[in-house]
């Protein structure tokens, strides 16, 4: 209490003055505790780690062995020979390139369908939403099913109209194609809803605004409205879906553990089959550091977009 | 032939009649002021005028073109929105520039690569530019033309928008409340300026708005729209002193109109204090008992004397004038006087006083709403008619 | 932008919407469809969806004496909860002191936590593996929650959030004497919750839904979650017993998608407000 009847006073920087920065003092205490929590099991569970991967990444340490020596940069060395890690950073290519692009345009085009239709909103919603919340080891099982090739229903749907189906997830030509269709059903969804979230921000009289400046077709509208104010979305979306796209996994292990022959090796499976299967930890460290490598280049491609943007507001 | 004119225009909205037969036509040049309180569907109209919705009847015509089903974009009409609605990834130039992009250059002409290789495309775009320099000029925002909205002020936003609006001498004006979204100094500076552009350019301009004030100063004449119907369309001083509807009066005017419901004496006169106005023989025999208007302007408060008994219920003092909310002893009524410092010298909360109004600005309004023909009665017409 | 009637292009709109719901639910379909088919008939009849001799209570009863599922469910319940909990004990309290108290390693702790986005556990694991290898702690719970217990992305949602919230109501509660925990406790937590049910459901779909870090330290069943659970029924019904593989998936997949269903508009707004997954 004294202190607020001293600030009424003529001088009140000077009597406050100390108390003030004891106050500080307090507060940045209180700010350590609160964080020291997560600050520790950051170094722990984080930065440790990085770090130990990419010493690692120098050594032949292999689980089950005692002792290991540095080796330099022998890993990496051995890596741009590794026909398996090439083959594996290829497919993880084309299986992005094809399941982020779909996905991203397949869901900006139902989110607008959506969006201009009045009803059923939310049933739609809520049906190209459904993937994203079910278990993907579960649903890629289903997929096995609809892919069988000779009891799959989609082959079998083909033989009614006269087609005989591929073996989908049976054969190296297909089988990365057939991943990637399950990738993007999976996908759709989440873009879809993170479009019609920002669709519904776009403000109306926009498109008022168009129509008077003489926008005459949808397209029109399309160009001079819904494209740009997307804009911060549409690159969200993209790097979510890119970098999800990446870290494929779930379905490569639960249907084909990466063949056949090869043919659906991506990147994290390769690691985890270097590192967990065959224990070759410090040869896996080194993908890893590529597989890290290779998100810090996505993430800033997404900052340096997203910095030339001029902020909306 | 006007410039512009809306007939019978109706319009619903799942089932709830939001116009109700609204017409209107504008001279050349007309500044027409479109006011009523949120909801009364002025914002609909201006909508539909726009053609970004389309009446269920009636009929719009511009000049000899007939508007009524057109969509927005082939209408030459342009529009200010109340929230400017500019594009924010634009600069100012390019958004004063896009309803001549849309209109002058082709399909073909407007894509983003191939555009400049189509025949005469260098040449529209090179008159587009200068068309949107001038504009800026003009509107005093050429130093703006490279930022983007969000980089600029309210007040430059709105010339923005002005500047995109009149860009194309649209052949006529729209605005939805352009100046609500500015601080209330530079709202009165920007009226001026709005009537300005509007003189220059010449082109009927229709104005929404919500506060009476704007539309009294700046509009040659002023629509007043309650509950989807259009009640009077009058210049502004004809709107004040001569409402034809009971919501014209109340809309208009600050403080608001004094209204008192009373009976009409046996005589065919109503009246308060010692002012009195006589009825015709028709309204007299429709209807006994009526609302009586009182701007408070015109009431005078005396401390003794004839008049009305009111006690001084609460004083505000504003510079130039005194308002004097006081309550009628019998009705129990609150009645709000106008006064000049002097007139309200010496009055304190709580004082007895006595009310008078000029009879000759008395306004009857029968039970419907409508205004009643009424005649100020002088003292000798009073006697005349209680011995004659 | 509701137009009554049924002009040709809202119907070939409504149909193409349709006909896309039903490719994405397809997969449902024949997984419900499926379950409660025969082998034979599973066999013959790919395109018939009801089945000719019903047999969902056969295809269940074998997913479920194969497989235990309750264990598989309550050990998903189990870390999703402990994650969960652990990570807002850790994160609320960490982003109220970068977002509203003055430090000097807020600067600091900022970039740790945009450096911290970038990481995901598929980067950390092999360091992990080894030192839970060395203290003998897999196959527990506790292998499959503390590599979770610190969520940047958390601490980032939170920030967010606390910065919008007014200076004003924390100098309040500080005049009226509370201290910095009854702070989080008494204010910041009660008025965010919009941020922590967005957050919850983003971290338990993550982790019921992740299958690399259990696939890596559990070879126990005992301690399987569920895609780990479903994993070793497959591995185990070798061949092709489709009936009572889709009943499994059926029992697995159930409990988030009734979740989602109950609580769709939720699920929705928390994605939305995250924006994030796995």
């Amino acid at each position: 209490m004294a202190e607020v009847i001293a600030s009424s006073s003529p001088s009140p920087v000077s009597v406050r003055a100390i108390p003030r920065s004891d106050a500080d003092r307090h507060e940045a205490r209180a700010a350590w505790m609160l964080a020291a929590p997560a600050i520790l099991l950051t170094f722990l569970f984080i930065i440790l780690p990085v770090c130990a991967v990419v010493t690692l990444g120098f050594t032949d340490f292999e689980l089950g062995y005692s002792g290991f020596r540095f080796v330099g940069f022998e890993n990496y060395a051995e890596l741009l020979n590794d026909r398996t890690f090439k083959q594996s950073l290829w497919n993880t290519f084309i299986y992005a390139a094809i399941v982020a692009p779909v996905s991203i345009f397949l869901a900006l085009g139902l989110a607008m369908l959506i969006e201009a239709e009045g009803i059923g909103r939310s049933f739609f919603r809520t049906a190209y939403f459904l993937p994203v919340a079910s278990l993907i080891v579960a649903m890629a099982t289903v997929w096995q099913y609809l892919f069988h090739p000779s009891i799959g229903p989609i082959n079998a749907l083909l033989a009614l109209v006269g087609i005989e189906g591929p073996n989908w997830l049976g054969a190296s030509s297909t089988v990365l194609y057939s991943l990637a269709l399950i990738g993007i059903w999976q996908t759709v969804g989440f873009n879809l809803v993170l479009f019609l979230a920002g669709l519904t921000a776009i403000p109306r009289d926009l498109y008022s605004a168009a129509e008077v400046d003489g926008a005459r077709s949808a397209w029109d509208r399309f160009r001079l409205v819904t494209w740009p104010m997307l804009g911060p979305t549409t690159l969200f979306v993209t790097t979510i879906s890119v970098i999800n796209a990446v870290k494929v996994f779930e379905t490569v292990k639960t249907l084909t553990e990466g063949g056949p022959n090869k043919a659906s090796e991506v990147l994290l499976f390769t690691i985890y089959q270097e590192g967990f299967v065959y224990l070759r930890v410090g040869y896996a460290s080194a993908m890893t550091v590529v597989f890290l490598l290779i998100l810090i280049v996505l993430m800033f491609v997404q900052y340096r977009i997203q910095d030339r943007q001029v902020h909306y507001t | 032939m006007s410039a512009l004119s809306l007939r019978a225009i109706e319009k619903s909205f799942n089932g709830n009649q939001i116009l109700k037969g609204v017409s209107l036509d504008a001279e050349p040049g007309e500044f027409i002021a479109l006011v009523g309180p949120s909801g009364c569907g002025k914002s609909t109209l201006l909508r539909i005028l726009a053609g970004l919705e389309t009446a269920d009847s009636g009929m719009i015509t511009v000049g000899d073109q007939d508007l009524t089903k057109l969509q927005a974009a082939a209408c030459n009409v342009a529009m200010v929105f109340q929230s400017y609605a500019l594009y924010p990834h634009l600069t100012a130039a390019q958004n004063i520039a896009v309803p001549l992009v849309m209109r002058r250059l082709t399909r073909a002409q407007r894509l983003p690569l191939l555009g400049p290789l189509m025949p005469g495309q260098r040449q529209a775009v090179a008159e587009i530019k200068r068309d949107v320099r001038d504009m800026a000029v003009s509107l005093k925002i050429d130093h703006l033309m490279d930022r983007k909205p969000g980089q600029m002020s309210g007040g430059q936003r709105q010339r923005v928008a002005l500047g995109r609006a009149m860009v194309r001498r649209p052949a006529v004006f729209l605005m939805d409340e352009p100046l609500s979204n500015l601080d209330a100094n530079l709202r009165v500076h920007a009226r001026g300026e709005i009537v300005d552009l509007h003189r220059r350019a010449g082109v009927p301009t229709v104005y929404v708005t919500h506060d009476q004030a704007e539309a009294l100063s700046m509009a040659d004449r002023v629509a007043v729209m309650i509950g989807g119907a259009l009640l009077q369309l009058a210049p502004p001083a004809v709107i004040y002193d001569d409402p034809r509807h009971i919501e014209v009066a109340k809309f208009v005017g600050q403080p608001r109109i004094n209204l008192l419901s009373m009976q009409v004496d046996t005589d065919g006169t109503v009246g308060f204090g010692e002012a009195r106005c006589g009825l015709s023989r028709i309204d007299v025999a429709a209807a006994s008992s009526v609302t009586l208007g009182i701007r408070p302007e015109f009431v005078s408060v005396s401390r003794e004397g004839r008049g009305m008994p009111a006690k001084v219920e609460r004083i505000e003092f504003l510079g130039s004038e005194i308002i004097v909310h006081s309550r009628l002893d019998q009705s129990g009524d609150t009645m709000i006087a106008k006064l000049t410092p002097a007139e309200g010298a010496g009055l304190t909360a709580g004082m007895p006083i006595r009310l008078n109004a000029a009879p000759e600005r008395l306004f009857v309004f029968a039970q419907d709403g409508r205004r009643l023909f009424s005649t100020p009665v002088m003292d000798s017409d009073l006697r005349e008619r209680a011995y004659g | 932008m509701t137009s009554n009637g049924f002009p040709p292009a809202r119907i070939a709109r409504l149909a193409l919407l349709g006909f896309g719901a039903l490719v994405f639910l397809s997969p449902y379909i024949f997984m419900i469809s499926t379950a409660g088919k025969t082998q034979s008939d599973i066999f013959t009849s790919s395109l018939t969806l009801i089945p000719q001799r019903w047999y969902f209570f056969e295809n269940f009863a074998k997913a479920w004496s194969r497989v235990s599922m309750p264990t598989l469910l309550f050990n998903g319940v189990v870390v999703c909860l402990l994650i969960l909990v652990i990570q807002v004990i850790v994160a609320v309290p960490c982003a109220y002191a970068m977002a509203k108290l003055k430090f000097r390693a807020a600067r600091a702790m900022m970039v740790l936590v945009m450096l911290g986005l970038l990481v995901p556990i598929h980067a950390t694991a092999l360091p992990l593996y080894v030192g839970f290898d060395r203290v003998g702690a897999l196959n527990s719970y506790v292998a499959l929650v503390a590599p979770f217990t610190i969520s940047v992305f958390g601490i980032f949602l939170f920030l967010q959030f606390f910065r919008s919230m007014p200076d004003d109501l924390i100098h309040a509660a500080r005049l009226d004497g509370m201290s910095e925990v009854g702070i989080i406790a008494r204010v910041i937590v009660p008025n965010a919750w919009p941020a922590i049910t967005a957050f919850s459901i983003f971290s338990v779909v993550a982790h019921w839904n992740d299958l690399y870090w259990p696939l890596i330290v559990v070879s126990n069943q005992a301690y399987a979650t569920p895609p780990l659970g479903l994993l070793y029924f497959r591995a185990a019904e070798a061949g092709d017993d489709y009936g009572a593989l889709m009943a499994a998936t059926l029992i697995i997949t159930f409990p988030l998608v009734a979740a989602f269903l109950l609580a769709q508009k939720r699920f929705v707004e928390g994605i939305t407000m995250t924006g994030l997954k796995g």
